[in-house]
């Protein structure tokens, strides 16, 4: 294969971003005591975990949205969904110290926390683009406040959440659900763990990325079915597409409703993924760095494809996995002052929000 | 376009602010037994002189239509700058404070043009690319902060550094300048329970005048004709570009200002060096819109009006919380989504009223 052509089909953004990568793994195979198969494991384990949140921001692109920053609105739904399952397993069948459910009831277990959250998703999808509908031209500023507005709404119900589970609520006397929720003995690393095979000390985690692979499958074929062409028309040129019988509105409207389905999906996966459920702030700010591995994967606020996905997850996340343990043990070695071990957290910023930014001021958008 | 007013037209015009009086007197009420109303108003007093310069700051960017300037954060860290040049220093008392302020303007001159440019290539989404700038310019901030400063940067004095002499600490204490501006002219009411600072209320009437005179020359008039219609304004001869540059300009280095009154202001005294400015923007932005101020039409009186409503809902809202459902927590999550649900829904109501026409 002709390699200039293929450096020219991968952009210059992403072009640097993997040799950036590269040289991130190089230097921590050669000069740092890190172990390189857990650190793959690693990058491989996080990619699968924020997969699908990034995918759930294809469907609101192609129907013309933009980039859905409202994702918190659907985080917010799978956290509900997961809270109430793991009350009720806790209710019916509560846990002893140390105890686990067993794997078949770990998966139904997530499975519904997915189906419930993915349910509300659909209706807090739906209310939401209605209000997007009268706010068109502003839909971004809008999503982000209706994100922003969500998760505080939703630490009021945390607080308010009539849960009896022991292991959701503060032992003594506090009042609400804990920040963390531990999903040992629920479902923690069910996905991740599922059919995987270990390579020297890490683990290639083939449940997680092999549902988000096939999420990735299904929304490509979606976009090849009558429905979701229309969708994509509706996106690309509105005009056009009403010209020719579609219905914008509610296409635009379907667009919103599977993004924030999928990112209630995405969150339970990140979760288990996780370990934790992490509720009241966190997912506050999820939706910059989720749409940041979107638009370096080559996206941008009119144009979303699944190659897009795949590629900005895994190079975004890749690079954030690997340089934190990297410039840690760095410092640890050889020295140097501590403040540079704040060089990966700085890099993000610089990096997801530069992305963003770029974007936004592009021509074409 | 202002018909005779009516009952009805004002009562929608004002609905926001009525709502957010009708807010705070119901916390008040609930909060009764927790707080004494003398010392509320003293803490309200404290929290005007505090934030209002800061409120007032966004005035112009609006005027100019450019809308709610998220990049305020912006001229806040560049009062940051101002502060940890003169605490480097060493320097203490009111002509520090001065100096401060002095330091900043520059500094906000530069980074403030750097977000005019920008924002001129993002017409039409300006809010959104000045709130990501600001996460952006976040990273900068702190890439030159905790890395530069000691070995590049000259700062040298220890009492700002992390042990190491690389990067400033966490925390910075103020105690040098702050309250020095409101300890400078003061009046006791009721006792000493309300500590009226006149100094710096004189100040934010020399901005509000400040501001009045500068709407009514020439310059002001051309920001009026570019929030209005940029493409009349461009007919008309005005520089657009120029005149939004210079909206930024304006809004940034009263930011920068605005952020050093607050940090020293009575009761701060510390500066979180990484995190101070970044909640800047929200806050600033949700005081003005509670005032009654939209997308598009900003006043003094809506700054005024808005950071008195705002911050008598941010008191009273825990003590609220406290006594209704006996816990803090949901007034202070009330308190933020209430900050959050006003700027989404006036985004939100600006939107639709502009597609309508």
């Amino acid at each position: 294969m002709n390699v200039v052509a293929l450096l020219k089909r991968l952009g210059l953004t992403r072009t640097v971003l993997a040799a950036f990568l590269l040289g991130l793994w190089v230097l921590s195979a050669t000069a740092s005591s890190l172990d390189m198969s857990i650190l793959i494991s690693d990058c491989l384990v996080r990619t699968g975990m924020n997969g699908i949140l990034v995918l759930a921001l294809v469907p609101a692109v192609r129907a013309g949205v933009g980039l859905n920053f409202g994702l918190p609105l659907g985080m917010v739904c799978g956290l509900i969904g997961m809270v109430t399952v793991m009350d009720l397993a806790g209710r019916t069948m509560p846990l002893e110290l140390g105890e686990s459910y067993g794997m078949g009831l770990q998966f139904a277990l997530l499975g519904t926390a997915m189906i419930l959250g993915a349910l509300l998703g659909m209706i807090a999808g739906w209310l939401y683009s209605r209000l997007l509908e009268a706010v068109k031209g502003q839909e971004m500023m809008v999503g982000i406040y209706v994100g922003f507005g969500s998760v505080a709404g939703a630490s009021i119900l945390w607080l308010l959440f009539p849960a009896k589970n022991p292991e959701l609520i503060w032992p003594l006397g506090g009042v609400g659900l804990r920040n963390t929720l531990v999903l040992d003995g629920y479902f923690q690393h069910l996905l991740d763990r599922f059919g995987s095979f270990s390579f020297g000390n890490g683990f290639f985690p083939t449940g997680v990325l092999l549902v988000w692979v096939l999420a990735c499958a299904a929304l490509w074929l979606f976009f090849r079915t009558r429905i979701g062409a229309a969708l994509a028309a509706a996106g690309a040129n509105p005009r056009f597409a009403a010209a020719s019988g579609i219905d914008v509105r509610s296409m635009r409207s379907l667009g919103v409703v599977l993004s924030t389905a999928l990112a209630a999906i995405g969150i339970v996966v990140f979760s288990q993924s996780y370990g934790f459920v992490q509720l009241y702030k966190a997912p506050l700010l999820m939706a910059f760095p989720t749409v940041a591995a979107l638009l370096i994967g080559g996206a941008s606020v009119r144009n979303a494809k699944i190659a897009h996905v795949l590629i900005g997850t895994f190079l975004f996340q890749s690079v954030l996995t690997t340089s934190l343990p990297l410039v840690n043990d760095l410092i640890a070695q050889h020295g140097g002052a501590k403040a540079l071990a704040n060089v990966p957290e700085i890099a993000r910023l610089i990096i997801s929000n530069g992305i963003i930014l770029y974007a936004l001021t592009r021509k074409e958008s | 376009m202002r018909s005779a007013p009516s009952v009805r037209g004002l009562l929608g015009q004002n609905v926001v602010p009525l709502l957010f009086a009708t807010l705070c007197i119901a916390g008040i009420v609930a909060a009764r037994e927790a707080i004494a109303l003398e010392i509320l108003a003293g803490d309200i007093v404290t929290r005007l002189g505090r934030n209002l310069f800061l409120v007032l700051s966004l005035i112009v960017p609006v005027v100019a239509g450019m809308g709610l300037n998220f990049g305020i954060v912006i001229g806040a860290m560049c009062g940051q700058i101002g502060l940890i040049l003169v605490e480097n220093a060493g320097w203490s008392g009111l002509g520090a404070l001065g100096a401060a302020m002095a330091f900043s303007v520059p500094l906000s001159l530069v980074f403030g043009g750097l977000t005019g440019r920008l924002l001129n290539r993002a017409k039409g989404k300006e809010m959104i690319t000045g709130m990501i700038l600001a996460f952006f310019a976040n990273g900068v901030y702190q890439m030159i902060f905790l890395l530069l400063a000691g070995p590049v940067l000259p700062l040298h004095n220890q009492k700002i550094l992390l042990d190491d002499g690389i990067g400033l600490a966490n925390t910075i204490d103020l105690s040098g300048t702050a309250g020095k501006l409101d300890h400078l002219l003061r009046i006791s009411l009721l006792g000493g329970r309300i500590q009226f600072p006149i100094a710096t209320f004189l100040l934010i009437t020399l901005l509000c005048l400040g501001l009045r005179w500068y709407l009514r020359t020439r310059s002001g008039q051309e920001l009026r004709t570019v929030g209005q219609d940029m493409h009349v304004a461009e007919i008309s001869g005005i520089g657009v570009d120029k005149v939004r540059m210079r909206a930024i300009l304006i809004s940034t280095v009263l930011g920068g200002i605005g952020q050093i009154l607050w940090l020293t202001s009575t009761g701060m005294g510390t500066m979180n060096t990484y995190s101070s400015h970044e909640q800047v923007g929200p806050y600033a932005i949700a005081a003005i819109l509670v005032g009654g101020a939209t997308v598009t039409h900003a006043t003094i009186w809506h700054a005024i009006l808005g950071t008195l409503l705002f911050h008598t809902l941010f008191v009273v809202a825990p003590l609220a919380g406290q006594a209704v459902f006996g816990a803090v927590q949901i007034g202070e999550y009330f308190r933020e989504f209430v900050a959050y649900a006003v700027i989404g829904v006036t985004l939100a109501l600006h939107a639709w009223k502009s597609r309508r026409g």
